[in-house]
């Protein structure tokens, strides 16, 4: 977290008036959805992975960014270096994970599938586009 | 038969490069195995009792000869010359080392398969009717469709840490030869107006809390499909429960919310996710059906087959089916020998059903549910030679759909999981049944053993179900009646106290005494039990 970011509210919180925030961290059980009226005013949006088996934030964020959210998305909590595509792919651009992350595993990682068999969140063409332009 | 691009293949060697990786660093110490859990479950990698078992995918059961050589390799190099095809139509080698693993991937790889998502929380292998382009009876061959979901689901960036395991079948004819409604998504291609489209059934499933898929969708296009299921996913991956893994599966959900409401929010879903263009144009279906074009049939194939040997002719009404296309028949070939262990090949075995397939079925086999394997494109004059060879290799027990073609998990003889052993139990029925004779007279009788409550053995759908459980530090099986996977689908009944080992032999003798002396004339044993019901077998069981 850069040093002069305002600290994250509560999905609840920010809903229940604190609405000139900036920043609003959401639990993985929380509904994305409820955000969508409020996008242009965030410029940060946090969502928890408690472990790395809950999958929930996956969701939320290509929610939110098909939704228009176009400021920064991070996941924190329990995310582990061979997520780190899938999420990139929901359309997470900052990470905020519990363990370090080896970055050499993760340049490795990220540049490893030169081609995917679904659109998601990332704009990536996928291989049907390729195939029939 | 499909045929990988470049772009299939490349995507199927990065995944043995990203797997050899994982391995490396889980060997150096670098991931905790709890870490490293989740990575090889995701490429079909388990730790059972004695050793890892390695799934490999067969998607919607259809391999040519070349792949099916590649298992038998695989069995030999790395295992003990045996695999076991699953009730996933798939193939899992029970004795495999870690650090071969990633040398395993590569084999596969270099023959168009491998193992992805063949176990962990995500959308598994999609499976589909082992007849798939030779029965009369489909309305299209639904294996395109699932080769479509097959590429849309692989790495699926959002569904790959589910509540739960996710298993979709489409298939695409009224008899349901699939268990398809026992899935999470169940597919089944039906034509409207000159156009093929999906009815979706959704929250079908076995487990600890078996449940039959009810309708939620009449009628889905292909321009809609991926969009649709994507949506159905999406509903899960968000609402699904996830503090208690016996309740995780979409039945649950489903059954909580009901069926109409989860409708709803797919509805609702759909119309946001349709906007996303997730959907391939029709030249991708296109694409993949060209693949599955029928093989060139000699037309003038005759349809005469000499049945002068007696032996031949059991084989013949018992295990050949009819094919759509004259002068052709479908062969199943039984993986289940009295006394054997239900779905297990030898290498030299597979080598041989691999060369039947070359050449007598246009180079195409299958793989069933109730794990056996058909050869789908057979001449009838081959018909002879091929049942020859197979009874050479011990293939050619003539017994499909019969008491002992029993379906049966690995249970505690390997599995983890599992509070009791299948594979005995199996073989003692078998071989109390043993007589062909006495199989043919009861008929169509399907039994099913799970060697656990996570009903890998498909009991729940068992003309005849047996389940293992552990009763004090004992095995312990208890017996239902009455489920079917098929079109008249049922969960079976649990008809009292269980049994041991052998009083769950005498109890079924008992039940089928109970048929034969109860039944009319033509009725199977499932058309006999629901005719009158559950007591009259409750009574003749424990008197």
């Amino acid at each position: 977290m850069a040093d002069d970011e305002q600290p994250a509210v509560t999905l609840d919180a920010f809903l229940a008036g604190q609405s000139n925030a900036t920043s609003v961290r959401i639990e993985a059980g929380d509904d994305a959805r409820l955000l969508l009226p409020h996008l242009d005013q965030l410029a940060l949006i946090e969502v928890s992975f408690p472990t790395f088996r809950d999958g929930r934030g996956y969701s939320s964020a290509r929610v939110l960014r098909e939704g228009g959210y176009r400021g920064e998305l991070r996941a924190a909590g329990d995310v582990l270096v061979d997520q780190v595509p899938l999420m990139r792919r929901c359309g997470f651009d900052s990470f905020a994970p519990e363990a370090e992350i080896d970055e050499a595993t993760l340049a490795a990682s990220l540049a490893r599938y030169e081609q995917v068999y679904q659109p998601a969140a990332d704009g990536r063409d996928p291989v049907w586009k390729l195939r029939h332009g | 038969m499909y045929k990988y691009d470049n772009y299939d293949q490349a995507i199927v060697d990065a995944r043995v490069e990203e797997f050899r990786d994982q391995v490396k660093r889980r060997l150096a110490g670098q991931i905790t195995e709890d870490q490293f859990k989740p990575l090889r479950l995701m490429n079909g990698l388990y730790l059972q009792l004695h050793a890892y078992m390695l799934r490999v995918a067969v998607p919607y059961g259809t391999l040519d000869g070349r792949q099916m050589r590649m298992l038998g390799h695989i069995a030999r190099k790395y295992d003990r010359d045996y695999g076991h095809f699953t009730t996933r139509q798939n193939i899992q080698y029970n004795w495999i080392k870690l650090e071969d693993a990633p040398d395993i991937l590569a084999d596969l790889a270099s023959v168009e398969m491998h193992a992805i998502q063949t176990s962990g929380n995500c959308i598994r292998n999609i499976s589909s009717d082992q007849y798939a382009g030779a029965a009369a009876d489909e309305v299209a061959d639904p294996r395109p469709w699932a080769e479509l979901l097959r590429q849309w689901s692989t790495f699926h960036p959002e569904f790959s840490y589910l509540p739960r395991k996710f298993k979709i079948a489409v298939i695409a004819a009224d008899e349901d030869r699939a268990a398809m409604r026992l899935h999470d998504i169940g597919i089944q291609l039906v034509e409207r107006d000159g156009k093929l489209g999906g009815k979706i059934f959704v929250g079908g499933g076995m487990g600890r809390t078996p449940m039959i898929a009810p309708e939620i969708k009449d009628f889905v296009g292909a321009e809609d499909l991926l969009s649709y299921v994507e949506a159905c996913l999406r509903v899960y991956n968000r609402y699904g429960r996830r503090d208690n893994i016996y309740k995780a599966r979409i039945k649950i959900l489903v059954h909580q919310i009901g069926a109409a409401d989860y409708a709803r929010q797919v509805e609702e879903e759909f119309a946001l996710v349709k906007q996303l263009g997730i959907d391939p144009p029709v030249a991708e279906l296109e694409r993949i059906t060209a693949m599955f074009a029928p093989p060139a049939f000699d037309i003038a194939a005759s349809d005469t087959v000499d049945r002068s040997d007696p032996d031949f002719a059991v084989w013949l009404d018992q295990n050949v089916k009819p094919h759509k296309q004259a002068g052709y028949a479908i062969v199943n070939i039984s993986l289940k020998p009295v006394g054997g262990i239900p779905g297990d090949a030898s290498a030299d075995q597979i080598d041989l059903m691999a060369d039947l397939a070359e050449r007598y079925s246009f180079d195409e086999l299958r793989v069933t549910h109730a794990q056996n394997i058909v050869l789908p494109h057979v001449r009838k004059a081959d018909l002879y030679a091929i049942w020859q060879q197979l009874t050479e290799a011990g293939l050619a027990e003539a017994n499909l759909d019969l008491i002992s073609d029993i379906i049966a998990c690995p249970g505690l003889d390997y599995c983890s999981l599992a509070n009791a052993r299948s594979i005995p139990v199996a073989q003692k029925i078998a071989t109390r049944f043993a007589s062909p004779e006495r199989q043919r007279d009861l008929g169509e009788l399907k039994l099913k053993i799970s060697g656990c409550i996570n009903a890998c053995g498909h009991h729940h759908a068992g003309h005849i179900g047996i389940l293992g459980v552990d009763k004090k530090g004992t095995e312990n099986y208890q017996l239902l009646l009455g489920g079917s996977g098929a079109e008249d689908v049922s969960l079976g009944k649990i008809t009292g106290p269980g049994f041991d080992e052998d009083g769950i032999v005498d109890a079924i003798e008992r039940v089928t005494d109970k048929y034969l002396a109860t039944r009319e004339q033509g009725e199977r044993f499932l058309d006999t039990y629901r005719r009158v019901g559950f007591e009259p077998f409750k009574e003749a069981i424990y008197g």
